[in-house]
């Protein structure tokens, strides 16, 4: 590996996948040795459908740079509808984050099936090129001001620590 | 007995919350016999030095409202966190940073900017903009320092309780007052409002379809609203169902959605977030571009989903890279 590539910016990418199609796909994928990028952690979920908005941002606040998305094609959804209404929340959250400065790119929504093993290794080796291109996305942390234990005391405010005088 | 010492502060907000502590109405002579308020820069001439030369601990209570944006606002928490065994968050913006939390859409730069050079009827050739230090003829005069990112109070020091809402409604505030004077509080960290969505004391909960689903958003302005049905059934951004209740229903009430002043449920991490995904899920349709058209009526899904509470957001504000620094 020559100097060049190893100051080479690393993108981490956090992806949820549906168990029924694009986990599946992505196993297929593993056990026909296709290779991809491996900046991708892939966390499978039961459907698009269950991608509460919160863990979008929470991965980002986590130090993702990028976050990729796949659920069954239109009318596979194994829940029926499951993946429209990962559809109509990608597509407001998309909204939100490019208001909030942080490229719409970053966040991508994919169909992949189960018999598409060759798409998700397409798919993550674009995304990486893509959001390596864009760069690191560094949040600032919540609590900066006092060097307290980063954001989680700050956000889940219902667990106050104990003995709040300072 | 000497009667417990309380004291109130406003740090960035608009006066409403004081208001809100007069709204107490005959009820506030109750809590005069009760405490002693020993600091209310509001409506009492206490000063600075005063707090400062209590000891630590001695006040018993401190209501604090607004979010903290500036090095002033700062020093002062800081000071009566040392002095107050308690410390409430009074109201949207201590709470959750309210109104003035929507800044951290900007910069400091960029407010300056906008408020010093661009606005319409604003002259200032010799681009004057607040200075922290001045060497005047007098001696040296200082400013505070206006941060960067506007922070809830329990960003800056930690908070026992919140009481909700813009402002915090009367009834909840009677009761977070007499239970604090008979020692009944919840476990510290909570909210003192109940932990049910808004719906629930809504009047026009009997008219909320089974069934949710609009092909159309609506804003106020654009039509006569029934003033008896749902206004989700009526295609209105209503909040109700992601906000906490303990207001007493009073924007559906006057023919208005709800806009998340309460905050979320305890359950809830970021509220804008459920707010979103919770509007997203009414949309009824499957087609992309129909999708797209009907969110497209969400005109500014910041604003709306997160008028209250910004700074709580996990994004905190508008993406500035980490190394700008965070004040």
């Amino acid at each position: 590996m020559s100097d060049n590539d190893k100051k080479q910016f690393e993108p981490r990418i956090v992806a949820f996948f549906c168990n029924w199609c694009t986990y599946t796909a992505a196993d297929l994928a593993g056990t026909a040795r296709m290779t991809y990028s491996p900046n991708v952690r892939v966390i499978r979920v039961m459907c698009s459908g269950r991608l509460d908005p919160q863990f979008i941002l929470k991965a980002f606040r986590e130090g993702a740079d990028g976050v990729l998305i796949g659920g069954c094609h239109p009318g596979d959804c194994h829940y029926q509808e499951g993946n429209y209404k990962a559809l109509r929340r990608v597509t407001l959250l998309k909204r939100f984050l490019s208001m909030m400065g942080i490229e719409e790119e970053r966040l991508r929504l994919e169909w992949i099936a189960a018999s598409e093993g060759d798409k998700v290794q397409k798919v993550i080796n674009e995304m990486t090129e893509q959001v390596r291109k864009l760069g690191p996305l560094k949040l600032e942390p919540m609590s900066q001001l006092r060097g307290e234990e980063d954001m989680v005391a700050s956000v889940e405010k219902a667990v106050i620590a104990e003995g709040g005088v300072s | 007995m000497s009667k417990p010492k309380v004291a109130f502060y406003w740090c960035a907000s608009c006066g409403g919350c004081e208001e809100a502590v007069v709204d107490l109405g005959p009820d506030i002579l109750k809590v005069v016999e009760a405490v002693d308020i020993v600091f209310w820069p509001v409506a009492l001439d206490f000063k600075r030095e005063d707090v400062e030369n209590m000891a630590d601990g001695e006040v018993a209570v401190s209501f604090i409202n607004g979010a903290v944006r500036s090095s002033e606002q700062c020093e002062m928490v800081e000071l009566l966190r040392r002095k107050s065994g308690l410390v409430v968050a009074f109201g949207s913006c201590a709470h959750m940073g309210g109104i003035p939390g929507l800044a951290n859409l900007f910069d400091r730069k960029a407010m300056f900017d906008e408020v010093y050079f661009n606005v319409p009827g604003v002259v200032n050739e010799e681009k004057i903009v607040p200075q922290e230090e001045y060497e005047a003829p007098e001696g040296m005069v200082t400013l505070p320092n206006l941060w960067n990112t506007v922070k809830t109070l329990d960003q800056v020091i930690p908070v026992d309780y919140y009481l909700p809402g813009c402002p915090p409604p009367v009834n909840l505030i009677v009761e977070a007052i007499t239970a604090i004077l008979k020692g009944k509080l919840p476990p510290r960290g909570s909210v003192l409002a109940p932990d049910i969505a808004l719906c629930d004391e809504c009047p026009r909960k009997e008219t909320k379809p089974e069934k949710m689903l609009q092909k159309e958003f609506k804003r106020p302005h654009e039509v006569m609203i029934d003033p008896e049905k749902c206004l989700l059934a009526q295609g209105l951004l209503c909040l109700g169902p992601i906000t906490r209740k303990g207001c007493g229903a009073a924007c559906t009430k006057a023919n208005m959605p709800c806009t998340g002043c309460m905050g979320p449920i305890s359950k809830v991490v970021d509220y804008g977030m459920k707010a979103l995904s919770a509007v997203a899920s009414l949309v009824d349709s499957n087609d992309e571009e129909e999708i797209e058209r009907i969110l497209s009526k969400v005109v500014d899904p910041v604003g709306t989903f997160y008028r209250y509470s910004l700074p709580t957001s996990l994004l905190h504000r508008h993406y500035q890279p980490a190394t700008q620094g965070g004040k």
